[in-house]
Parts: structure tokens; sequence; C-alpha cells
């Protein structure tokens, strides 16, 4: 059993305003645009830095995916910072015609996403983004685990051209990827080999899913456990080799069920390989106000809900 | 001035064949913005004859409301971005000239898909952020319908580019006082366009005939000097919708609606072939 090392809890949007800045240093083409949340965004140290190159919009984010739209044509890559809902619900259709169709080298980058912003309460907490942006075509669309994985993304980002969503979020959450580590877009990370049953797993519930998976071997179950930071392009291959030597899977998202991460492996499954599939996620619902342990309690999104669908899938193995 | 008005005829030929050929389209805005193209293509900007997406040491254009496609594509072709043919697949299938204007099907000229309002402004402050971060002093010009000021999206660009001295752009504004569901007034009446922007700190040009080539022109050469002075600049144009052909001009009718096979007759001998149909 691989031992997960938590080398401290830090949020995962420290580790873009990390990133961010060190694009900042590296690529003198990188622009950051934020809408009056430089702070929450960690993009403070960057605006600092690089004043010439950061951009203030403003409460207005329609207005900023424009800019940052046209700040592409001379050759710039911008980076746009706000909350989650604020990156994509609000400007769906600012991203779908001037970033997505247009083919614009945009980043949208989205803080607090998902349940565990927390006390802010359901206007706040998105659970539909990923379902949002990995509907429209040529978007690139990525959910990472802890900090170090957001802020090797950040820096993988800026090379690679076409427009990106990147979702990361509030907590200070356990930090237990490699500080240095190959952050490949569309690549999968095999994270616990086991024969048993596969769990793959996205941004916050990929540390549940090592606790899960710990828990479970411990019961005498083994679990193989896959990292998906890249909601889109899915790595199918990881997924497929690892499904035909369990033979069942769980997914696992701060997400809507609907949408989400799990959607788009059952829709793999049902193409390649049938096996029986389990969903941890929101269940098409809206979140609420409280701590964010204590919503993914209630929101079942925890290694208690994932051992317990873990249980139920591998019991649904003929 | 014998050259640009041979194009005004030759576009608008060009616009009500289009629009005829398919059905469909929108021949009204883009009549009314045909002086306004030809003037700010063929005399004003600084244009490289090649065409590349990053548009740098050069003036750049965006239509934002890309419903008038028309007037666009054929002052493109005119101007030799690609093949005046086709003109001739407008709205068909398997077509560079989309409906609406698109990068996506990698027409030359078109720099940003528009069509869903409001969205071309801040796209053309972005261009312009881009061209000062560049150290490119060209310009950006960017037109509007003056309905798609309905869209609140505009107010936050026109907010932000005056804040921020976006002095290197000249938005128009097509003042034809017309849109699909009738006049401007009756729909959601806008109230004193000019006095809007100027209040937002915006220099404001008043082109009271946007349909005359050398009024165009001068205020086009006025705008231009009122650049890199801190502010942004807007040109507040009145125009005539469908302007150039009689029975159109004047109605918000002729918006998105094509001429038949009689009616284009009657278009066509109101304004003779000038440089070869396509």
């Amino acid at each position: 059993m691989i031992k997960f090392i938590n080398k401290g809890n830090n949020d995962t949007r420290s580790g873009f305003g990390a990133g961010l800045l060190e694009l900042g240093r590296t690529n003198k083409n990188v622009v950051a645009l934020c809408a009056d949340l430089t702070g929450s965004l960690k993009m403070n140290e960057f605006k600092n830095e690089f004043p010439n190159r950061f951009i203030q919009v403003g409460i207005a984010e329609a207005n900023m995916m424009g800019i940052a739209a046209g700040l592409t044509i001379g050759d710039k890559i911008p980076f746009t910072g706000t909350f989650a809902n604020f990156s994509t619900g609000r400007v769906y259709d600012q991203i779908r015609q001037s970033i997505a169709y247009s083919n614009k080298n945009v980043k949208i980058c989205a803080s607090h996403a998902g349940i565990t912003l927390g006390e802010d309460g359901a206007t706040h907490q998105i659970l539909e983004d990923l379902g949002l942006m990995k509907m429209l075509p040529g978007m690139t669309v990525i959910n990472t685990c802890d900090y170090n994985q957001t802020k090797a993304a950040t820096i993988e980002i800026a090379k690679h051209f076409g427009p990106v969503y990147l979702r990361f979020g509030r907590p200070k959450v356990p930090n237990f990827t490699p500080e240095k580590q190959n952050f490949i877009i569309g690549k999968g990370v095999k994270l616990i080999n086991g024969n048993d049953v596969t769990i793959v797993s996205t941004g916050h519930l990929v540390w549940q899913s090592i606790i899960a998976a710990n828990e479970l071997s411990n019961q005498g179950v083994k679990a193989d456990v896959i990292n998906i930071h890249t909601i889109k392009p899915l790595d199918k291959q990881i997924i497929l080799d690892s499904i035909s030597k369990t033979n069942c899977i769980v997914s696992c998202e701060e997400h809507n069920i609907i949408g989400g991460l799990g959607e788009s492996i059952s829709r793999l499954i049902v193409k390649n390989i049938l096996c029986p599939m389990e969903f941890v996620g929101v269940n098409d619902t809206f979140g609420e106000s409280g701590k964010p342990e204590d919503l993914m309690k209630k929101y079942k999104l925890d290694s208690e809900n994932i051992i317990k669908k873990c249980k139920k899938v591998i019991s649904r193995k003929k | 001035m014998k050259k640009l008005e041979d194009l005004v005829f030759q576009i608008r030929r060009d616009i009500v064949r289009m629009v005829n050929e398919v059905n469909s389209g929108h021949p009204g805005g883009s009549l009314g913005c045909t002086e306004f193209f030809i003037v700010l293509f063929f005399k004003i900007m600084n244009r490289r004859d090649d065409f590349d997406m990053n548009g740098k040491d050069e003036d750049l254009f965006f239509l934002s409301n890309g419903h008038i496609s028309p007037v666009y594509y054929s002052t493109l072709a005119r101007a030799g971005y690609f093949p005046v043919t086709e003109l001739n697949t407008f709205r068909k299938i398997n077509s560079r000239l989309q409906g609406h204007p698109t990068t996506h099907e990698g027409l030359p000229g078109i720099r940003i898909a528009s069509g869903s309002l409001g969205q071309g402004m801040s796209v053309a402050i972005g261009a312009a952020i881009s061209k000062k971060l560049n150290n490119d002093r060209n310009i950006i010009y960017s037109l509007h319908g003056d309905g798609e000021l309905q869209e609140g999206q505009n107010w936050e660009a026109i907010m932000f580019a005056s804040a921020n001295k976006i002095d290197n752009i000249i938005c128009t504004i097509d003042y034809n006082q017309k849109q699909i569901d009738g006049d401007l007034k009756e729909v959601l009446d806008l109230g004193d366009i000019p006095q809007k922007f100027k209040s937002f700190n915006w220099h404001v040009i008043k082109l009271l005939d946007g349909n005359n080539l050398k009024k165009v022109e001068e205020a086009l050469i006025s705008a231009k000097k009122l650049t890199g002075n801190g502010k942004p600049v807007a040109i507040i144009m009145n125009t005539i919708m469908g302007n150039g052909v009689d029975y159109m001009m004047g109605s918000h009718k002729w918006h998105g609606v094509a001429p038949n096979n009689e009616e284009l007759k009657i278009a066509l001998d109101q304004n003779p072939e000038t440089l070869k149909d396509y």
C-alpha cells in the first residue's frame, strides 16, 4: 500500500496564485484579469509584481471574458480569475461565442468551486460548472486536487493553445502530490493499484478516495485509485485498463452527478466495457451554508460514502 | 471619390443578391452601413494585405452586430481578403460565410465570432489593451448596432474603457433608430445616446449623415485625431436602414427579411453594376 503524505493543508487557490506568479516571471505574454476578487483568487502577488499585466475589471464578468478574448489578438495569454459560479454560469454566452467558438487562447481560472465554498451558500456554490464547460466544443476542463497539482496545472495550461477551464477551491485541504510533478493535460494519474474496484476521483474528492482505499484495504478490499484532473479530454485508456481488471467503478466529484465526471465515464463504459458503476456526487440539488467539512459529510462527499459505494458496486458484480 | 462610389453600388448589389439567394439574412442594417464600411476599409484603416489573426502593426476592425454580415463579407471580398466569387456561398452549407461572422471556418478578415449581441466592445477593448502592451500604436475600430446598446455588457465595457483610458479605440454606433420589433424608441428608448457616452467620459462625435461618403470620412478622420488623448472615442452615426433601395429605406421590416426575385430586380435596377457582380 502506497502511503500518501499530507505535507500540510493548503488551499488550491494559493497553488493557482503561485503558478500565476511564476508564469508572470517566465512568460511575458501572460496577462491576468480579475473581477474584484484579487485577494480571494490569490492574484495579489502577480498584481504587485506585474501591474501593467494585471487588469482589474471590477464587478463585470461578462466584460472580463470579452476583454480576455480580445487580448489574445496580439498574442497575449489571458488568465481570468473569479469564483467558479461567475466564471461559468454568469458568462456562459460570452465564453461560448467570444472564447470557445472563436477558439481564443483564454484560461478561465475558477476558484471557490463546489460546495466547499461553505458559508456563502448556494448562490455561490456552483455544482454545474464542469458540465457547462465540458459541453463547449474545444474547451479543455481541468479540476485539480491539491496545492501542488493546481500550481503545476496553472503553469502547464499556458503552454497549451486553446481555451481552458481550470477549477479549484477555497478551503485548505491536504497537499499530497509531488512538489515537482509533470502535469500532462488529459492524462490521469494512478495513485493506488488494486483489483477489486476502480475509484476515479477528481478535485477535493481525490484525498477522500485515498482515505477510503486505505480503509477498504484494511478490510481486504483492494481499490484501484485514479486521479482524473482533466475532465475533458478524458483519459479513456487509464479508466478502461482499470475496469478491465476490476469490472466495476465508482466516480467521485464535488459536482452534480448530472453533467459531471461520472457522466463522462458512464458514456465511456457504455461504449466499451459494460460494468456496474456507482456515483459519489451531489444528487441534483443546490448546496447550502455551512462549514465545508460539515457540508461534505451532509452531501455524502466523503470517504465514508466512497467506501459504501465501493461495497455496493462490488456486490453488483456478477 | 469615384472608386468609392462605384464600391457603394457594387456592395449594395452584393448585399441584396446574397440575401435573396438564400432567402434569409439582414439587408437593412447592411445597406445602412455600406458607406461606413467602404470608407473605413478603403480610406481610413492601416491594413496589411495578408491576414494574420494577431494583427500586429495594423489597425483592426471588430463587428459587434454580426447580423450585418453581408456588408462585412462583401467589403472583405472586395478588399481582397478572399475571392469575390465566395460571396455566392453565403449562408449555404459547408461555407466559410456563416450567417453570422466566425473565425471557426477560417475566413480571412474575421478575428472574432459575433451575432449574440453586446460582446464586441469588450473584445475590441481587449485587443486595444493588447496593442498597448505590444507598443503597437495602431487603432481598433468597432461597429455596434444602436438597439444592441440595450445589452448590459456594453455599459460594463463603456465604463471600463474610460476608467482605464483606452484611447486607441473608435467605437461607432449605427444609429438607424430601428430594431427587429420596431422603432428603438418604442421597443426600449435609449434616450440621448451621445449624452450617455459623454457622461461616461468618452469623446463623442455626432455623424449626422452616415450615408454620405465624405461626411463619414470626415468623422473618422476627426475621431482618429482624438485618439491618444486619454479617452475612448465614440461616433454616433445616423444612418438610414435599407439605404439605397427605395422600398427598404427607413423601415424596420427589412431588418431581417430578404427581397424576393421581383424585389431584387427593383433593387438591382436602382444600383447599377460597377465592379462586376460575383
